[in-house]
């Protein structure tokens, strides 16, 4: 099937629809977010933890989706994502070891610190996951002209 | 779920990037621009030392001077460079975006680092984060527009950025792609400077009281 282009009726290109990866690990980006600045709110005193919890275990679950979708999707850029994912997930992991490591310097412990490293294990995942599959998607499949 | 064929978009040869017979070759894109990594390494160990010496000088220095240019940068490119770019034909685009997205991968992490991490440890020193502070909740109005732009850059922003620059290195980029890609990365540039203006009046605030 094609549409009438503008500058000419048989240039046309098709653009394949993906599941919502992208827009589902966005979304556990940002309860992360909302449990960082949460937990950010009490400083420099301890921030009660059931709402970080929930909000991380959430956001868990919606990367987990995201991964489980974006598995079952045929014909995809692998080659790239896997590229694009290596550097990026070094990078985050990186960025992530950081403040993990200054939140460490800066005494905190216990509860407080098993929530912060959880959170900062996700988004060490969600944004390379993010940015990976962006990428791979306008790329081709091996095999398939570009 | 995944796979199907549905959306169909209008393209035509002026989004054909390919070279022109007899044209010269096009310049190789660096997606990381690695010229750029030492100066990049050198403010990075100026923040992590202000940070770890808690010197005063160069937290206010990285706070300020990252701060003021990433807000200026993004009203910049959102604001001006953005409604402009929008006017031209899909080459001068791709031309553009080859030549400008390169240095925004190492730019802007490196200020929003900058920024931000002298900003927290600052708002500790200063005594802003107690509850007691009337700075208090205009910081946690801060955190949440922080908040706001991390989500915005780190699941559009800089996804774009590096999709454009990897269909910028296929022997015929596609035009379409690349200027609705562009037009997500101004449009995102564009929203997260207005709310750099909100930012500007936070800090002020807090800096007056």
């Amino acid at each position: 099937m094609s549409l009438p282009s503008k500058n000419g009726p048989s240039a046309v290109t098709t653009e394949r629809r993906f599941a919502p990866v992208a827009e589902v690990g966005a979304a556990a980006l940002a309860l992360i977010v909302v449990g960082g600045i949460y937990m950010a709110s009490y400083a420099p005193r301890r921030a009660p933890l059931a709402l970080p919890i929930v909000l991380a275990a959430a956001s868990g679950v919606l990367v987990l989706a995201s991964i489980v979708m974006l598995a079952r999707t045929k014909g995809f850029a692998w080659d790239k994502f896997f590229l694009v994912g290596r550097w990026t997930l070094l990078s985050y992991v990186i960025a992530a070891g950081l403040i993990e490591f200054a939140f460490v310097r800066d005494h905190i412990r216990g509860g407080p610190l098993a929530v912060i490293t959880a959170m900062l294990v996700l988004f060490a995942v969600i944004v390379p996951l993010i940015i990976s599959f962006t990428v791979a998607r306008y790329q081709s499949a091996r095999g398939e002209t570009a | 779920m995944t796979d199907t064929k549905a959306e169909l978009s209008p393209q035509g040869p002026a989004a054909d990037l390919g070279p022109p017979p007899g044209a010269p070759p096009r310049p190789v894109i660096q997606i990381v621009p690695l010229k750029g990594l030492p100066i990049v390494a050198v403010v990075l160990a100026f923040l992590v030392a202000s940070i770890g010496f808690n010197w005063q000088w160069g937290l206010d220095f990285n706070h300020v001077a990252g701060g003021a240019l990433w807000t200026g940068i993004d009203l910049f490119v959102g604001l001006v460079v953005g409604p402009i770019l929008g006017r031209l034909s899909i080459p001068a685009r791709a031309e553009f975006s080859a030549r400008f997205m390169p240095k925004m991968v190492l730019l802007m992490p490196t200020l929003v680092a900058m920024t931000l991490a002298p900003g927290f440890q600052l708002a500790l020193d200063l005594g802003n984060l107690k509850t007691s502070s009337p700075n208090h909740s205009w910081l946690i109005v801060s955190f949440i527009v922080v908040g706001v732009m991390a989500i915005i850059a780190l699941s559009i922003l800089e996804p774009a950025n590096l999709a454009v620059l990897f269909e910028m290195r296929k022997p015929r980029p596609n035009g379409e792609v690349i200027a609705k890609l562009m037009k997500r990365f101004i449009y995102t540039a564009g929203i997260t400077g207005l709310m750099q203006v909100a930012t500007l009046v936070i800090m002020t605030r807090v800096a007056s009281q």
